[in-house]
């Protein structure tokens, strides 16, 4: 008896880690879209974070570009070598609060949905299941946010560069200097988003489904 | 193999101490309760009896201390995650107080969600969705939102999920709760519909008086322990006796 329910109940769980990949998509896109002002906020946070990123990375390639094409004049070095390590310190410091900002939106993301994460695992969601869609959703607005930032920084950084460097040098950079700096930022803020999501959503998943259903908030 | 399907659940001596700060509390102390296939068995208790706590430890949500808990004559405490998981997902419903519907899911996406669970392909769960809205009579309000549907109707919708993947048991926790006297009643109705229609096995956590009359037996937990257990047919007789005095 108790080995043919074992049986059963070990296919039933291949097919169920199968198949909600597709699933589990649009119920992170729908999550995201019912808490579209909430999801925002988060976003924009991931948003101006890249968007300083990809201000410094592209007025960097800007100085290589212009100075390569003699376009801008030769620095001094060392003055060169202190504002990049200056930059870098300033992006780094910024992407670490914009991390602290994801990981804790995502807490309460969580703590906010005890009871859906609760009901789900009674209805019978695997820890993977609910991690994923935490993960997904992360993904998500990870990758947009990122773009988006990119877009803003690049808006800004072109602009800002045009008017005090001159056009020329905005050009010297290239379609393949931007598209570069475009891959940079989105894997840069969805790798942050991610990680910074991983340990709420594993509290998340790790609940046993009767403390997410006790839980009255 | 037969012999074993006489009871879907049984429980032998559960025990769980829950401790706040220096004093142990037992919310169980050694219960032992027989559940047949197919009955509409009734738990009622005082808030703080144990009824709940032994509700969750019936339903793998929460572990005891000691003693185990046999679904089909497995031992739930010997399953890991992934199992139990399947378990939930195919062999228990869950009915609860505040009815629990995934509030960014339509009524039809939630009844299917039990089955996404359980691999069942995309359109037949759709199918089979709407046989059970058809069935507890909400067919026609399928694309509504939890917070488009009243107290009565969340309720159905969530008696249909608790169905989805045609469980043998159908745990439900103080469904009528949150209902007023008439919605509740309806809710009782349908539950005992199921009952005699799909043959599962109800097993409700309620102090309800309307329950007592569909039940086929009701166990009273008190500070812990089976108090007594009252069969349909005595209940039809208390019940008599109690509209005599009146």
């Amino acid at each position: 008896m108790q080995q043919t329910y074992q049986n059963k109940s070990f296919t039933g769980q291949e097919r169920i880690l199968e198949l909600p990949l597709k699933k589990a998509f649009s119920i992170a896109l729908q999550s995201i879209r019912v808490r579209f002002w909430r999801s925002m906020v988060t976003a924009a946070g991931i948003l101006l974070g890249i968007a300083f990123l990809a201000t410094i990375l592209i007025r960097a390639r800007m100085d290589a570009a212009g100075i390569a094409q003699g376009l801008l004049p030769k620095p001094d070095p060392e003055a060169m070598a202190a504002a990049t390590s200056r930059n870098t310190w300033l992006v780094a410091m910024s992407l670490i609060v914009v991390t602290v900002g994801i990981a804790n939106s995502m807490l309460m993301s969580v703590t906010e949905r005890f009871k859906e994460i609760g009901t789900m695992k009674c209805l019978g969601a695997l820890d993977a299941f609910v991690r994923r869609l935490f993960m997904l959703e992360a993904g998500f607005l990870g990758v947009i946010a990122s773009s988006l930032g990119w877009l803003v920084g690049t808006l800004i950084m072109v602009i800002a560069g045009g008017f005090s460097k001159g056009w020329p040098v905005v050009g010297a950079v290239g379609i393949m200097g931007y598209l570069e700096t475009f891959v940079w930022c989105v894997v840069i803020g969805t790798v942050l988003t991610l990680a910074a999501t991983f340990f709420p959503a594993q509290k998340a998943a790790s609940m046993p489904p009767v403390m997410a259903l006790r839980s009255e908030i | 193999m037969a012999t074993s399907s006489e009871y879907i659940v049984r429980t032998k001596d559960l025990v769980k101490i829950y401790t706040m700060g220096s004093t142990e509390l037992r919310a169980l102390n050694g219960v032992s309760v027989d559940i047949k296939r197919g009955e509409y068995l009734s738990l009622m208790g005082p808030s703080g009896s144990g009824k709940s706590t032994l509700f969750n430890a019936i339903g793998g949500l929460d572990k005891p201390d000691e003693g185990s808990v046999f679904i089909n004559e497995v031992d739930i405490a010997q399953l890991d995650a992934a199992e139990l998981a399947y378990l939930r997902c195919r062999q228990i419903g869950y009915i609860f107080q505040t009815f629990n519907l995934i509030p960014v899911m339509t009524a039809l996406e939630n009844v299917t969600l039990p089955m996404i669970f359980a691999g069942v392909p995309s359109d037949e769960g759709v199918e089979r969705g709407m046989k059970l809205l058809d069935t507890v009579g909400l067919g026609h309000r399928y694309h509504h939102k939890p917070t488009e549907l009243s107290g009565g109707q969340q309720q159905r919708v969530a008696i249909a999920r608790s169905l989805a993947n045609d469980p043998a048991i159908i745990l439900a926790d103080e469904p009528t709760g949150n209902l007023d006297q008439r919605t509740g009643t309806e809710i009782i109705d349908l539950l005992r519909k199921m009952n005699e229609d799909h043959g599962v096995t109800i097993i409700s956590a309620t102090h309800d008086p309307k329950m007592l009359s569909v039940s086929d037996r009701v166990v009273h937990i008190r500070d812990g322990i089976v108090e007594r257990i009252d069969l349909r047919e005595d209940l039809d007789i208390t019940i008599g006796g109690i509209e005599e005095h009146h």
